[in-house]
């Protein structure tokens, strides 16, 4: 550790003005701060700057996917084995799965911070650390099959025009990773619904054994074949298929654990936004005009993106309703539209993504309110002592 | 008044009034207007380009017309009056193109009516053929209808291409031999959104490339 601090010290004034690499000052930046603690403290004002900076928030979000990342890469091998009908080892499966999983985190990766990194030269800005996640979190909500130029870019799409255009990391109104799923939704619809899709090797369709048809629980029950969904169970535990980070419901909660803990994503947005959910589904429960209407409420859980949704993208401390009580709202409406998408729009089978981009725009007005209300309720309670 | 009249037909004055609103003053990405239009027959070029010549048609004759009654127009009715000059070219556009053109009208559907709302018409007539005398009024609808129907062309140029993959109903992409790569029309460039966002970028283009458009910023 001491000789690469020694290494960077050595690098730093190529860097600094005047340098030779003066232009490339913020790329070093970003190196560094990647490896160090950055010991920068504030030069003016009262203001204490915290050591858990952007970047450790950042590796945080990381560590609570990695289950989700792990199950994701088994999941994808056990259901392309399940298609070919062959049986496999538990590392064989999950080796077969990172190996096809490993391109697409690439493809983001490059592309995001490419597009990142060329926009904090021009702008002069330092490189902030917001595609971290994103860059992780979009190929986890992508089905396994997506070719990887459409990733690139819906990548490019939701950078530039989700994120950048608005001033940067912090910035922005959407959750960058959900507009970049919804960019290939949009676009090519073909790759983002359907069968297909979501095993390896089932589009080109060679060596597939009869009676796998890869139709997701949500596919299946939009089509109206509730009496074919896996047990509860199943899809709980996630061996099913589906986008590859969002089958597994126990990999998401160990993610969501490590986030309340540390205090990172928020359990009132998590905790409302089931709330949300439980509410409509045991209203169209109520309601139960067709058989996805009468779903157990519990299944909504475990199926599509719900959980995923709610832990890892409602919670975006950038684009979530930023005050408490607010909090409480757009979580709980996110729920509430998640589920109502879900089943009374056959188009769409998959709400989730829908529903937190509408509240991602909404959250604005709801802090608005908050704040409102909250000022009145002050004005009120002067009057009264003054009185 | 004498002064006026010796003008000769093309002066500079003139000119610019042709010229501004293909770009410093465009009646889209400047003003912001007739967006609505824009981006609901820029799917495909040949309506995009239907579309542009009536609306250029209609609102350089309208502001010739208006420009000169302007004297004798009561200020208290003038909006009236400008609607029903507008509405019969809209009318006259609408049977012609029904007559010679089926189809595109056909696709165009109630949008060659819709060009009587069409807030550039309005916006011409009160802000300009008011004003103004005959000649630079018809110069200044014809550069309008020019810099409206410039937008849309690109707008419909790049919809067309990367929606449907084709020109003009040409299947450019095809004749390249695109698809054996992989490659797939995009949806979303038919939708309506697409040509909001495609605006956005050319308004973009415009005020990184010409500084001085670019608003201050309130304080």
């Amino acid at each position: 550790m001491n000789s690469l601090r020694k290494q960077l010290d050595k690098l730093r004034p190529h860097f600094s003005e005047g340098g030779r690499f003066q232009k490339l000052h913020s790329v070093f930046e970003g190196f560094e701060t990647f490896l160090f603690v950055p010991d920068k403290v504030t030069f003016k004002g009262s203001h204490i700057r915290d050591n858990m900076d952007l970047k450790r928030t950042m590796t945080v979000v990381i560590i609570a996917l990695v289950p989700a990342i792990l199950f994701g890469c088994y999941n994808t091998g056990l259901q392309h084995f399940r298609s070919t009908g062959t049986d496999a080892s538990v590392l064989q499966l999950f080796w077969y799965g990172f190996l096809r999983f490993l391109p697409l985190i690439i493809v983001s990766y490059i592309t995001g911070l490419g597009i990142e990194f060329a926009a904090a030269q021009i702008r002069g800005h330092e490189i902030n650390e917001g595609f971290l996640v994103t860059g992780i979190l979009i190929p986890l909500i992508m089905p396994i099959d997506v070719p990887l130029w459409m990733l690139a870019l819906a990548t490019a799409f939701s950078v530039i025009l989700g994120k950048e255009v608005f001033g940067g990391t912090g910035m922005n109104i959407f959750n960058p990773a959900l507009l970049a799923r919804a960019f290939i939704f949009f676009s090519y619809p073909a790759w983002m619904t359907g069968d297909k899709v979501w095993t390896k090797g089932l589009v080109s369709g060679a060596n597939v054994i009869d009676g796998y048809s890869g139709a997701t629980p949500l596919g299946l029950c939009a089509q109206g074949h509730t009496a074919d969904l896996p047990s509860f169970m199943e899809m709980f535990i996630g061996t099913i298929p589906g986008s590859v980070g969002e089958t597994s419901v126990p990999a998401i909660l160990i993610g969501a654990l490590i986030l309340i803990v540390t205090g990172i994503g928020s359990w009132k947005i998590m905790l409302s936004m089931f709330g949300g959910g439980l509410t409509m589904a045991l209203l169209l429960n109520a309601l139960g005009t067709n058989e996805f209407m009468q779903l157990p409420f519990y299944y909504h859980f475990v199926m599509g993106g719900f959980a995923f949704g709610a832990v890892f993208m409602a919670t975006d401390p950038v684009t979530a309703s930023q005050t408490e009580k607010g909090k409480w709202i757009y979580g709980f409406m996110a729920g509430i539209l998640s589920i109502l998408f879900r089943v009374l729009n056959p188009a769409y089978p998959e709400g989730v993504m829908l529903a937190i981009l509408l509240m991602n725009l909404f959250a604005p007005l709801i802090d608005y309110f908050v704040i409102q209300s909250n000022i009145k309720r002050r004005i009120r309670r002067l009057q009264a002592v003054n009185q | 008044m004498n002064n006026q009249e010796k003008e000769p037909l093309f002066s500079a004055r003139n000119i610019k009034l042709l010229t501004a609103p293909l770009h410093k003053d465009n009646p889209i990405t400047i003003q912001v207007l007739g967006i609505c239009s824009a981006l609901a027959i820029t799917v495909k070029l040949k309506p995009a380009l239907v579309m542009a010549l009536s609306v250029t048609i209609v609102v350089a004759i309208s502001n010739v017309v208006i420009a000169a009654l302007r004297s004798y127009i009561p200020d208290r009715i003038r909006i009236i009056v400008q609607l029903v000059v507008i509405a019969t070219l809209v009318i006259m556009v609408d049977q012609i193109l029904k007559a010679y053109a089926f189809d595109v009208s056909k696709q165009l559907s109630v949008f060659v009516g819709l060009i009587i709302t069409n807030c550039i018409l309005m916006g011409r007539l009160e802000a300009f053929a008011m004003a103004n005398r005959p000649w630079p009024s018809f110069l200044d609808g014809l550069g309008n209808g020019a810099g409206y129907g410039l937008i849309l062309v690109i707008v419909a140029f790049f919809r067309e291409l990367l929606g449907s993959g084709t020109i003009f109903g040409y299947p450019v992409m095809e004749k390249i031999g695109i698809y054996t790569t992989g490659y797939e029309n995009n949806g979303m460039f038919i939708l309506p959104p697409m040509a909001l966002i495609l605006v956005g970028l050319i308004i973009w283009a415009q005020r990184s490339k010409d500084r001085s458009l670019i608003e201050e910023k309130q304080s």
